[in-house]
């Protein structure tokens, strides 16, 4: 009772009856407590960034349930499912319109989850507030509300992302790898204002990495995925004595297990 | 020969014909405003336009002849090309036609509805109608001024509420969703519900238009809007390649751009006035059009290859 976010086993086969069939989620069970930090890691096709797809309702499940607050969200559009999550993306051009200026990518971002009316896109309250919170991100944005976000930076515009998927505080936070795809100095800046979002509004949190020092360092949980499943899961005094070597190792223990049924498979 | 040829040419003829292809430019500026929206807001190439002109046009007219007045039969037009938006957006978003090909659907049997709404394929508006919103008449009378004045009033109004519009939470919207749908999705923006209403402004607009349009030349055809898209098309790229430059980084940049939609249909009647004026054979003017859109199309295509391969050598 009482979880944040809960999956109940959670299944998805991509491209069935066809012989690119891939399960990329088999039997995903998971509970967030309020104010949960999760980082999340695994090797490629783990079904990582399928797990934080399927709570974003990037498409359909085939089998199991989501619940957000107690909600039971499984059947809801992409864009309804939106009021309760905070999203970006690993691909900074995914998480902000490129052709419209900073104040009004926030504007739209302020809005999450509400009706959208033939009100005027942007007041002027908001813009002071949009000002603050750009400021604090001491990035130099504050003085240009106006530009398009196409011009800006891989790391300004994950940046930017960051503040509008916590403007409307969100019952989950999901960052699907989002440092990925920038430079290491950006990425730890990114990660770092990405720690100060979650920690000032007591958010819950989902994070995607394939940095293990990072998937250590950060949150107050971590869990592996393999083959579409959850195969460990640790959190508190323990998760913060973890080392590189021992995820090393429990990766190396779950490919190695697969590996000696391979060859049970042959052996037969 | 040649100089035959240039003496056969009248110099006042061509500026004779110059009223009535600034009014012709500034009323086709109306469809072009419309496939501004789809084209470039939605990023939807949607050929509705072609039937939605004409219905527009079938609309007005037989509600005029019907003894309506004119002006308020152009509010039918405008709900008709909005109801051909509709079923574009819904073929589109409902029932996952891709958007080109559904366009293409709703223009083919908007050719039977609008014979259907007509009886035959062309209706004409009688001679001595009174008040009609433009006419051809008009841009020959005294006070042409006057004429030319409102249009030109009308045409800054629908500006206006055009730029109002996309300034709006349903308008920033919209254009969070043709400008990066993921995005709009993940805040929460109905994308689907949203490519639908951009198809009702523009086709409502393009609907305007051909309301419009038929009561300036005195009737309605069901090839009226043959080519439109084309045009509007035309319109949109000649704006924007000749003042794109100039509106953008501006206050209230988006509202020169829609401006500009009007500017650049004006020039593109203005060139067809001249190639016609040069005898070219009129048959040859829809190759034109296309010629004329295939090179605008291009050129910011060249343009940055041509700035790449100079930055890689330099």
């Amino acid at each position: 009772m009482g979880y944040m976010l809960e999956i109940q086993d959670l299944h998805k086969t991509f491209n069935i009856g066809t012989i690119n069939e891939k399960v990329a989620l088999d039997g995903v069970n998971l509970q967030l407590n309020e104010g949960d930090f999760v980082t999340i890691i695994g090797g490629n096709g783990a079904g990582k960034s399928t797990t934080l797809n399927a709570i974003a309702g990037t498409w359909p499940v085939d089998r199991g349930k989501i619940l957000i607050d107690g909600k039971d969200i499984t059947r809801l559009s992409e864009h309804k499912r939106a009021a309760y999550l905070g999203r970006v993306f690993q691909d900074p051009m995914i998480g902000t319109a490129a052709t419209m200026g900073i104040e009004e990518n926030m504007a739209i971002a302020a809005r999450r989850g509400e009706r959208r009316s033939l009100r005027w896109g942007i007041s002027k309250a908001q813009r002071e507030a949009f000002r603050k919170k750009l400021a604090e991100l001491n990035l130099g944005l504050e003085d240009r509300m106006g530009s398009k976000v196409g011009l800006l930076s891989g790391g300004q515009r994950q940046a930017i992302t960051l503040l509008m998927a916590a403007l409307k505080k969100p019952k989950l936070l999901l960052l699907d790898e989002h440092t990925a795809a920038l430079d290491p100095k950006t990425a730890a800046k990114v990660l770092e204002i990405s720690d100060k979002i979650i920690a000032e509004n007591g958010l819950t949190a989902m994070m995607v990495t394939h940095n293990m020092k990072d998937a250590i360092a950060h949150g107050n949980r971590l869990i592996m995925m393999h083959e579409g499943r959850v195969i460990y899961d640790v959190s508190g005094e323990e998760k913060k004595k973890l080392h590189v070597s021992d995820l090393l190792a429990k990766f190396e223990e779950a490919s190695g297990g697969e590996f000696a049924n391979d060859r049970m498979m042959l052996a037969k | 020969m040649v100089m035959e040829y240039l003496g056969s040419l009248d110099p006042t003829a061509l500026l004779r014909a110059l009223p009535g292809n600034v009014a012709q430019g500034l009323i086709w500026g109306i469809m072009a405003l419309g496939v501004y929206i789809t084209f470039r807001i939605l990023d939807f190439a949607d050929l509705t336009v072609d039937g939605s002109l004409a219905t527009g046009g079938a609309v007005a007219v037989m509600l005029i002849q019907g003894g309506m007045h004119p002006a308020a039969a152009l509010v039918f037009s405008f709900l008709a090309g909005m109801a051909a938006g509709f079923v574009t957006g819904f073929l589109h978003t409902a029932l996952g036609i891709p958007g080109i090909l559904a366009s293409i659907l709703t223009q083919i049997a908007l050719y039977s509805v609008n014979l259907g709404i007509m009886g035959k394929s062309n209706q004409s508006i009688g001679l001595g109608q009174e008040n009609l919103v433009a006419s051809l008449r008009y841009v020959t009378a005294d006070d042409r001024v006057i004429f030319f004045a409102k249009l030109i009033l009308g045409c800054l109004v629908l500006v206006a509420v055009v730029y109002w519009m996309f300034g709006t939470e349903i308008g920033s919207a919209i254009r969070a969703t043709g400008c990066n749908a993921q995005m709009a999705r993940a805040q929460g923006i109905n994308t689907n519900s949203m490519k639908v209403a951009a198809l009702m402004i523009s086709n409502g607009l393009v609907g305007l238009c051909g309301g419009i349009y038929a009561q300036y030349q005195g009737a309605a055809d069901v090839n009226a809007g043959r080519g439109a898209i084309v045009i509007g098309l035309a319109a949109v790229i000649i704006s924007e390649v000749i003042f794109g430059k100039l509106c953008a980084g501006r206050k209230l940049a988006f509202a020169y751009t829609l401006m500009a939609v009007f500017v650049g249909a004006i020039l593109y009647y203005v060139a067809y006035a001249l190639v016609l004026w040069l005898k070219m054979p009129s048959d040859y003017m829809k190759l034109f059009s296309a010629v004329v859109v295939a090179c605008f199309l291009a050129v910011p295509y060249l343009k940055e290859k041509y700035a790449v391969k100079r930055r890689m050598a330099g």
